[in-house]
């Protein structure tokens, strides 16, 4: 028991003080929560565009006239749709280095990268979530809307959307959670987050065993810190459900 | 009652499915002030497809609808102004479920015609008041029975102020012993002068408020006339039929 435990202490000495190697764990988790943000936030901001178009397009065919402003819209769908289908048909880590070692191969500002990799990516899920809540409220709702005299934007702003919300968030909530674990593919690119900070520690003492579970808990106390959350939120939602 | 137009419709056709179902096929009819109008038919005759052009709910393929003089099929007129002066209720009352019934009813008016949030809510508890639901004002529309959903939507559409009523089937949802209440409310407003559409299977109603009957079959108006010559003396051979099945 004696031997094994400084066993242990010896190799945790090597892996994470000897030459202040925990600070490849620390800056490759402030990278990895950096990454996880700006993703979530350009994600969303994609998302709720590509959700409006697409749903306003449909929500609109029944009774729209053939305008020019129709067209524009229908374009719009035609490119949203293309966006969709490349985004979520091709692996995030493919895009990533796409992003990172062609397009941008002149930059290395891997966070920054990165965030916009998975940004992109994750925009395209984050759209159909929006999108399916958006359609998932009967059409009742948008027709009582509209007969009460609100426009189409208003009828959203108003009736649809605050109740869209109430039922995305914990899907939200839930692919930020996936979206912090897929950042861990970042080091592909040469990015350094958290999984690659721990690789870096283990190339250096040939040592796996204890930089990769450390990495490991980390991950795990923050995704059950999150998932403790989304449950909180849900339970909050539903305790003033109407 | 005075006898100017409020709805007219001239040569009203609407086609589904990329023109393969003929929903409407060249309706004319008018709606004066004041009046009562109760449009019968049955399933599949066009009756909601009709209600729901008037204030433009489905887009008419052809044919044009006049609403206090301004032509609103014309695609440059503002069809959301007009709206609100139309009011609907639907079968399935529609609701929002995440406002309260002040909210329901309050939501529009301020947004739309800028009343403040005081006044509006002033003039929607007198509407309850007035059905009977004051004590419900804070409510949300999953703690009412159905006929009291009903109720509460036909208030909500009247905040609007609306210079006509158009109903889809309001008493087809509900339970039996709830389509009083909801008929009660209809019939006061009819008696208070409101312009009323109403597609219904309701006959009773027909006959007790009802100026005027417009029998519908195959997306056309068969027949038309007072309650009384529409019941009891119809003229048209599906008239009769529909009626010896549903009286
Ligand atoms: N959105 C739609 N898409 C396709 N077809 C439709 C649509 N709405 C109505 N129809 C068709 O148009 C015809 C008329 O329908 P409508 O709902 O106006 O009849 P109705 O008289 O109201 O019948 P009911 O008494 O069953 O409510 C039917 O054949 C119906 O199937
Ligand atoms: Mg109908």
């Amino acid at each position: 028991m004696q031997a094994w435990f400084e066993g242990f202490k010896h190799q945790f000495e090597l892996n994470f003080i000897q030459r202040s190697r925990w600070k490849f764990i620390t800056t490759g988790l402030g990278n990895t929560l950096l990454i996880t943000l700006f993703s979530l936030l350009l994600g969303l901001v994609i998302g709720v565009i590509i959700a409006g178009v697409r749903s306003t397009y449909d929500k609109t065919a029944a009774t729209a006239r053939p305008t020019f402003g129709r067209k524009v819209l229908g374009f719009f769908n035609g490119l949203c749709k293309v966006y969709l289908t490349v985004l979520r048909g091709t692996p995030v880590v493919v895009q990533l280095m796409i992003i990172c070692l062609v397009i941008f191969a002149w930059s290395d500002n891997g966070v920054a990268l990165a965030s916009l990799a998975f940004g992109l990516n994750s925009g395209a899920y984050v759209a159909e979530i929006i999108r399916g809540g958006i359609m998932s409220i009967d059409n009742g709702q948008f027709e009582a809307g509209r007969s009460l005299g609100f426009n189409y934007v208003q009828t959203m702003q108003h009736v649809v959307l605050p109740q869209v919300f109430k039922n995305v968030l914990p899907s939200l909530m839930n692919e930020f959670i996936a979206l912090l674990k897929e950042t861990s593919v970042a080091g592909y690119a040469a990015v350094r987050d958290l999984t690659y900070g721990g690789n870096t520690i283990a190339g250096q003492t040939y040592n796996f065993f204890m930089p990769l579970i450390a990495v490991a808990l980390i991950y795990l106390a923050l995704v059950m810190t999150l998932t403790w959350l989304v449950g909180k939120v849900e339970r909050r939602l539903r305790s003033n459900d109407h | 009652m005075t006898t100017d137009v409020l709805i007219r419709v001239e040569g009203l056709e609407k086609h589904f499915g990329g023109g393969s179902i003929h929903a409407l096929n060249g309706v004319d009819a008018e709606i004066r002030r004041g009046e009562v109008v109760v449009v019968i038919g049955p399933s599949g005759s066009g009756k909601s497809t009709f209600l729901r052009c008037l204030n433009l709910l489905e887009m008419p393929s052809a044919g044009r609808i006049t609403f206090e003089g301004v032509d609103i099929t014309d695609p440059k007129v503002n069809i959301n102004r007009h709206r609100q002066k139309m009011g609907m209720v639907f079968q399935h009352f529609n609701l929002f479920p995440n406002m309260t019934v002040l909210k329901n009813m309050t939501c529009a008016p301020v947004t739309l015609r800028k009343k403040t949030k005081e006044a509006a809510e002033a003039t929607a508890k007198q509407l309850l008041e007035r059905v009977g639901l004051l004590d419900r004002a804070d409510a949300y529309p999953n703690q009412l029975s159905g006929g009291q959903k009903q109720r509460i939507a036909i208030v909500r559409a009247l905040c609007m102020e609306p210079d006509v009523m158009l109903f889809d089937e309001p008493t087809s949802a509900l339970d039996p012993e709830m389509v009083g209440e909801v008929l009660d409310v209809m019939k006061q407003l009819a008696r208070e002068g409101m312009t009323m559409v109403v597609v219904t299977h309701e006959m009773g109603f027909a006959r007790e408020v009802g100026d005027r009957v417009i029998f519908m079959d195959g997306g056309r108006i068969i027949e038309q006339g007072s309650p009384e010559a529409v019941f009891e003396h119809p003229e048209n051979a599906r008239l009769k039929e529909f009626l010896g099945k549903i009286l």
